[in-house]
């Protein structure tokens, strides 16, 4: 057990043997740890903004659906509006066409009657001359009688 | 063979050459052939890195290696690419060193003077109960102790350390003193801690291993061999807890002895 030249060896294989350990073990070995541990993060990291996107994705969805549903009930009140305008105006003009038709009918039964009450008066007129030749056993000349007979008709 | 015998035997390296021109040839073999395993081993690893599916040896050696970095960025101020191999080495060439403390300390030696046809071949495994393989890991630590410390420091930094420092500028010779002291117990501390670790556990090994060889004689053994059994493993598990333990506060010191050598403001 004393100190001797087995010490010098024992250096040198010591000294060789680090040196190999860092060469062959530890460089790459240590290089190989690192490359995973930065390959782990970044998909840690990836992975993060992925989530992060899909949070985005997801509120712009919902702002969307929400505008949709707002322009959807935009439109529903719109057609709403429209339909009852349609209606009014139908209703205005529904009533108009049966005014009209009232009008019409009105003076149709007007010149009814107009025309009614003329032949009535023409009757009348021959009733008349009819009843006085009768009476007077003579014809009446209904031509020199005319005026008088208007006259009559008008009258009536 | 006496007990006194049995334990020198067991405790003497099998060299060639005199004085300090001796050759520790056990020690250097064994040392070698764990090193070259660390080497055949990782250079095997290093060639089918994987990095989707890492195999489970590959897992093993990551584990590892994620232990020895998380204790220099724990220990180590700054930045400095040799320190995390520096100790990642330490950790496992000290440890694999250890672990041939807990083959059965007969086992080897054994098998060994029946190949040699020696009786008396001597033969010590565990190349860290020889003080020159701790010395010569220490020594190497010490003398990047000093060029970080002149590197980072510079030349006046480092002659300033020694001047001005614990006690300030009125104490020179005092300082001197203590920090030179302060250094040089680093690798002493270093070796000696490790060595006398594993040192002391080969002995309690190996008088363990008295209970039930020389002791029990005849009927005796019935007694002492199944004691010997039980001794040895209790021995052996918490052994298993020392040569990690050892091998970790190898690696620690280092890196926190570099550490310190790294910090401009001491």
């Amino acid at each position: 057990m004393s100190i001797n030249a087995t010490l010098l060896i024992q250096i040198i294989a010591f000294v060789l043997l680090v040196w190999f350990v860092n060469k062959v073990l530890w460089g790459p070995l240590s290089k190989l740890m690192e490359e995973r541990q930065k390959k782990i993060a970044d998909g840690l990291s990836a992975a993060e903004k992925g989530k992060h996107e899909l949070e985005l994705a997801e509120q712009k969805a919902k702002e969307v659906l929400k505008e949709a549903k707002s322009q959807a009930q935009n439109i529903l009140s719109q057609a709403e509006k429209r339909s009852s305008e349609i209606v009014e105006d139908a209703k205005v003009k529904a009533n108009e066409e049966a005014d009209r038709i009232k009008a019409a009918a009105q003076a149709e039964i007007e010149q009814e009657v107009s025309r009614a009450r003329e032949d009535l008066r023409k009757e009348v007129a021959s009733l008349v001359v009819t009843g006085a030749e009768k009476i007077l056993q003579k014809e009446v000349d209904a031509a020199a009688h005319n005026d008088m007979l208007e006259t009559l008709v008008k009258s009536i | 063979m006496g007990t006194v015998e049995y334990i020198q035997h067991h405790l003497t390296n099998n060299h060639i050459g005199e004085g300090f021109w001796t050759f520790n040839l056990d020690t250097i073999v064994v040392s070698f052939l764990l090193g070259a395993l660390i080497v055949f081993v990782s250079a095997r690893l290093g060639k089918q890195l994987e990095t989707g599916k890492p195999g489970g040896f590959q897992n093993f050696v990551e584990s590892i290696l994620d232990f020895v970095s998380t204790n220099v960025r724990d220990a180590f101020p700054g930045h400095n690419p040799l320190i995390a191999p520096l100790a990642l080495t330490i950790f496992v060439w000290v440890w694999l060193m250890n672990f041939m403390d807990l083959i059965p300390v007969d086992l080897l030696p054994y098998l060994f003077q029946l190949v040699t046809g020696d009786p008396h071949a001597h033969l010590k495994i565990v190349p860290t109960t020889d003080l020159n393989t701790t010395l010569a890991m220490a020594f190497t630590v010490f003398a990047l102790i000093i060029y970080y410390n002149i590197k980072i420091k510079g030349v006046g930094g480092f002659i300033k350390m020694f001047l001005f420092h614990p006690f300030g500028k009125f104490f020179i010779p005092v300082n001197v003193v203590m920090t030179f002291i302060e250094e040089v117990s680093k690798p002493l501390s270093l070796a000696l801690r490790l060595f006398g670790n594993m040192f002391a556990g080969e002995l309690v090994f190996l008088l363990i291993a008295l209970i039930g060889g020389t002791l029990a004689v005849g009927a005796a053994a019935l007694f002492w061999a199944p004691l010997q059994v039980l001794l040895d493993l209790g021995w052996l598990i918490f052994h298993l807890l020392v040569i990690t333990l050892q091998a970790f506060i190898f690696m620690v010191l280092t890196i926190v002895y570099l550490g310190m050598a790294h910090d401009e403001g001491h």
